[in-house]
């Protein structure tokens, strides 16, 4: 072993970054971040719109501006960065090793871990698109780092398949970049971003969103000459007769993200098939003691500020459980909490009513749009708490508080349920 | 690259693992060999995209070439494996039948392997090959179990070929395709090159010399579309247009359909799913396919087999990859479909004679076609290097080259290493600890060698094909910005120009 | 006459029912917050936007910017023009000022990232 920290973050995007700030906050000062790419700030750095913030600043920042108000924070408070470095394995034991050019190859133990590592986008390959494999066809994110971070626009005539919030957003930039959009043809019969991005990224420049359909072809030897869209019938195959061929030079793909979680596995962390993140308790603790999850890396988010939010939790829970030594204060008391019908998952799967010192989140998508439902936590026939939405969608991530003082009171299980909305 | 000379004594068509193992195999003597390809890159055509297997031999008809190469090609692997650095794994394979009836498939089978010379076949009930491969589907009756069967990297195989023989002093002319072949007058002194220098002319006259010893003398220009080249043997190793190069200077005598094949290949994660290479007997549903890992531990299902027109299509289909999908379910019950990364296609070149061709033409003497090389041809390709090479003994009868060196050592595969090699590696040269494809852990050091190495990448496939980055389950979604930047700053070109292959 | 918006204030996107009369909004109804009631009024008089992009700084990367209020939807176009008019001088900081005024809406441009030479 070649150096010992309190807390070791892996990643230093939205997510790592909250997490080192508020473990700092809470008292652990040797933090170090391993960042694998040059920079701090992660995937915000390529998202230069605006959006960002209006829940953790009262302000609509853009990525690079949302990410430099942690950066700055993370400065301040001294914590230790290394980017370039990549963290390639973590045992059980929380011994990690890293490699990068600067300090070769090192193995760090750590009295706690918290997973920050983000998420992927899912690639052409992964959604068994048929067709020729040429040039110019990128998911949307690699898109966008060539456009915001290399300043190359990859092609001039776009179809977009998929209308996940980058989809939606790179609509807008390769337009304002002067390319051409023509289309954005979406799997579901609903969109996979938030409506505001439809209405300021496909609506303001006349860009049609095709629901249902999907690309069936994809032409050309070397350069992408062409795609064939068609729509898809309730089984997901699709219609003949509804094909439609578009000319174009790039096909940009937003279908959908994955955590990336490769590193969690080489430390046996157990992961949920739903969220392809790791299962965790109302601690934001994996099931191997000590290794704390939050961000892109737990399950797919909507919004960066619930990253922050999440990742400042992780971040004190983990500086409790190194200032313990892991030591809980109380006997465990552990429940299970799940979904039904509807409900997809819920994050955390576990809460220790032994041991509850603050409020808890339980985060989970849905699977299909409902109007008009009321979504209730119940432990038996006990409503713990409800809340009614006009409408749920997919696309987004739901939150409901448990409030401590009614944790306090619970004493089993607890399923999350919603009425309502044909269900 | 930059030619020396244009004229050669042998001109090899098709820098595939074909013409990559002649051009090896032939670099052991003392002769000038060039190998030309269209593509930027050696291993474009049907050797980037089979199934990895090297075949036990079982399936051949005794007698063919196909079961006197495949046998000797496997018992060559390896060697080969071990002298060009490649990763080979003999892992074995099962061949499964799903009724009572086709127990005497198996038995044929058995019966060919072992006239064929393949050792170890043994006949397993559903209770034996279940203990082998727990993860069998329920249909499945009975299956061979063929211990020498083995899978390996097609990519660097081709590469380490080619890579070697260019160390022993074969030149490649990439970006260069065939557009005619015209015999020269025998008794004519060639003119290719003009003007001539000093040095073209002495290596004239040497030449002259050289055919006056041999009786062998300039024959064939070849015509590309990257100048002229004048050579006394023409090897023609170009896949599906072998039928094609061959007309171009011989009488038609067979011809090459492309026989499409596609594949899904799966993340590492569902790598472990089975441990041997799962065959099928052929059943009424047609033949069957395959589910075996990979050399570098994914999981691959596949190919379908039919035959098309256009042989640059190399697209997928729908049907296809539905096909694969319910044909390899029979076999193994629960395949993480979930877990693909990438599907692609690959065409067979099918000849019409149902063996391989492996000839000099009866007329046409020093025109030597390699053709038809289809299934078991990655796994006869060592012994086809050494075949082909025989029958050039034959024509020009020549000295060994005596600076020969059967070894090349491959690109460190990082990633693979033990930590404190590892540590080692990246404290003698910091790039290797720089990484820049996270799913696959590789180094910017590895990526620099495989654009800076003799007949480097030039590509983005050609680097993913190399050192493999890019080939994860992000499918470059992360690193195809750096390593594109990479290729730009490295090749002294800018980011339009940096192109994914060809 | 009433026309249905989305609310682009925040990620909520509340669908909104808006009353017009003589090209005003007359009523609002379906927002959450006062954003979604002044989007609604801006909405129907004059749609205005942020603008994102990048402009080139002088080692030939790109450097994002923002306006840094919204302008007329009808002028994105131009203002993304000027902007790639510009080339950034390194080094910069998020909220460097790039253009006063941008094509004429009184709106400035100003950095978002930081940037070293």
């Amino acid at each position: 072993m070649d150096r010992h920290v309190s807390l070791a973050v892996i990643g230093a995007g939205p997510a790592g970054l909250a997490a080192a700030v508020s473990a700092h906050e809470a008292g652990i000062e040797n933090i170090v971040i391993y960042e694998r790419d040059e920079k701090l700030g992660g995937i915000l750095n390529q998202c230069i719109h605006n959006g960002f913030g209006l829940h953790t600043f009262k302000e609509e920042l853009t990525g690079p501006e949302y990410a430099t108000r942690f950066i700055d924070k993370v400065r301040e408070l001294g914590i230790r960065c290394e980017t370039e470095s990549m963290v390639v394995s973590i045992s059980p034991q929380r011994e990690i090793t890293v490699v990068s050019k600067r300090y070769g190859l090192r193995v760090v133990s750590a009295d706690a871990i918290v997973l920050a590592m983000g998420c992927r986008e899912r690639p052409r390959g992964a959604l068994n698109i048929p067709g020729m494999r040429p040039q110019g066809i990128y998911t949307a994110g690699a898109a966008q780092k060539l456009v915001n971070c290399e300043g190359y626009v990859p092609g001039k005539e776009v179809v977009i398949l998929g209308s996940g919030d980058i989809g939606l957003i790179m609509a807008r930039r390769m337009t304002l970049e002067g390319a051409h959009v023509k289309v954005v043809a979406e799997l579901m019969p609903y969109s996979g971003g938030l409506k505001r991005n439809i209405v300021q990224c496909l609506d303001d420049y006349d860009i049609p969103l095709k629901l249902s359909h999907t690309v069936v072809d994809i032409k050309g030897k070397r350069k992408l000459e062409g795609v064939t869209i068609a729509e898809v019938g309730p089984d997901g195959a699709p219609v003949p007769g509804t094909e439609e061929y578009y000319e174009c030079d790039t096909l940009l793909l937003s279908c959908g993200l994955i955590p990336e979680n490769e590193l969690s596995l080489t430390a046996g962390i157990g992961i949920n098939r739903i969220t392809n993140g790791p299962f965790v308790d109302d601690r934001l603790e994996t099931d191997v003691p000590g290794i704390f999850a939050c961000g892109n890396v737990l399950h797919v988010h909507d919004l960066v500020d619930y990253v922050s939010e999440e990742a400042g939790r992780a971040g004190r829970h983990a500086a409790d459980y190194i200032l313990s030594g892991g030591a809980k204060k109380n006997p465990p008391n552990i429940v299970k909490v799940t979904p039904g019908q509807g409900i997809r998952y819920t994050v955390p799967v576990t809460i220790d009513l032994g041991n509850i010192e603050e409020d808890v989140h339980v985060r989970f998508r849905v699977g299909a749009v409902y109007k008009k439902v009321t979504i209730k936590l119940m432990c038996g026939d006990k409503e713990l708490t409800s809340k009614r939405r006009t409408i749920v969608v997919p696309s987004e991530m739901e939150d409901v508080i448990l409030r401590k003082s009614i944790l306090e009171e619970v004493d089993g299980d607890i399923r999350v349920e919603m009425t309502g909305g044909g269900l | 690259m930059i030619m020396n000379r244009r004229n050669y004594d042998i001109v090899i068509i098709g820098a595939g693992v074909i013409g990559c193992s002649v051009a090896r195999a032939l670099s052991r003597y003392d002769l000038s060999v060039l190998c030309i390809d269209r593509e930027s890159d050696v291993c474009e055509g049907t050797s980037k995209a089979n199934s990895a297997i090297i075949h036990a031999g079982f399936d051949a008809k005794p007698g063919s070439l196909k079961a006197l190469l495949n046998v000797r090609g496997n018992q060559m692997m390896d060697q080969i494996a071990e002298e060009l650095d490649v990763p080979f794994k003999r892992i074995g394979a099962m061949v499964l039948c799903f009724c009572e009836e086709d127990i005497s498939v198996l038995k044929d089978l058995m019966d060919k392997g072992e006239k064929n010379g393949v050792e170890g076949i043994r006949l397993l009930s559903r209770e034996e090959a279940l203990e082998l491969e727990p993860g069998l589907g329920d249909e499945v009756y009975a299956a061979l179990h063929v211990p020498s069967s083995g899978i390996v990297c097609p990519f660097e195989l081709t590469l380490a070929f080619a890579e070697n023989a260019y160390h022993n002093g074969t030149e490649f002319s990439l970006n260069t395709e065939v557009t005619g072949i015209k015999m020269l007058p025998e008794t004519e002194p060639h003119t290719a090159n003009k003007p001539k220098d000093a040095d073209e002319a002495a290596e004239d006259i040497a030449e002259a010399r050289e055919r006056l010893r041999s009786g062998t003398g300039y024959k064939f220009m070849i015509d590309t579309d990257n100048g002229s080249f004048v050579s006394k043997c023409v090897i023609n190793c170009a896949g599906v247009y072998a039928d094609k190069i061959h007309n171009m200077v011989c009488e038609p005598s067979f011809s090459i359909v492309a026989r499409k094949g596609e594949y899904m290949l799966m993340d590492k994660s569902a790598g472990n799913t089975v441990s041997h290479t799962i065959f099928q007997t052929p059943t009424r549903m047609g033949k069957g396919v395959l589910v075996t890992p990979t050399v570098h531990g994914n999981l691959l299902v596949g190919p379908t087999a039919y035959d098309i027109d256009d042989k640059e299509n190399v697209g997928t289909t729908r049907d296809g990859l539905g096909t694969v999908r319910a044909k390899s379910s029979m076999s193994i019950k629960d395949i993480p479909f979930n877990k693909v990364i990438n599907s692609f296609s690959g065409l067979r070149a099918t000849g019409s004679t149902g063996d391989f061709i492996i000839q000099e033409d009866e007329k046409v003497k020093g025109f030597i076609d390699v053709a038809g090389i289809e299934s078991p041809g990655l796994s006869s390709a060592p012994a086809i290097g050494t075949y082909v090479a025989d029958i050039v003994c034959r024509i020009l009868d020549p000295a060994v080259n005596p600076y020969y060196d059967p070894t090349r050592l491959g690109i460190p595969r990082v990633a693979e290493m033990s930590v404190e090699d590892r540590r080692r590696l990246v404290g003698q040269r910091p790039d290797y600890g720089q990484i820049v494809c996270r799913c696959e852990e590789i180094s910017e050091g590895e990526i620099q060698d495989a654009i800076r190495r003799p007949l480097g990448a030039t590509t983005l496939d050609g680097v993913k094909r190399r050192v493999r980055a890019g080939m994860g389950r992000c499918q470059g979604g992360f690193c195809a910005p750096k390593v594109m930047d990479m290729l730009a700053h490295e090749l002294g070109i800018s980011y339009a120009e940096v192109k994914k292959n060809g | 006459m009433i026309r249905e918006l989305t609310c682009i204030g925040c990620p909520m996107g509340c669908s909104l029912t808006v009353e017009v009369e003589d090209g005003k909004a007359v009523s609002v109804t379906g927002n959450t917050c006062g954003i979604g009631k002044r989007y609604a009024e801006q909405e129907i008089q004059a749609p205005t936007r942020m603008v994102t992009t990048t402009v080139l700084s002088d080692n030939g990367r790109p450097v994002p910017v923002k306006t840094m209020r919204p302008v007329p939807k009808e002028k994105i176009f131009e203002v993304v023009n000027e902007i790639k008019s510009r080339h950034a001088t390194l080094p910069v900081s998020i909220g460097d000022i790039l253009i006063d005024d941008a094509a004429g809406t009184g709106v400035p441009v100003i950095i978002t990232g930081d940037a070293d030479r």
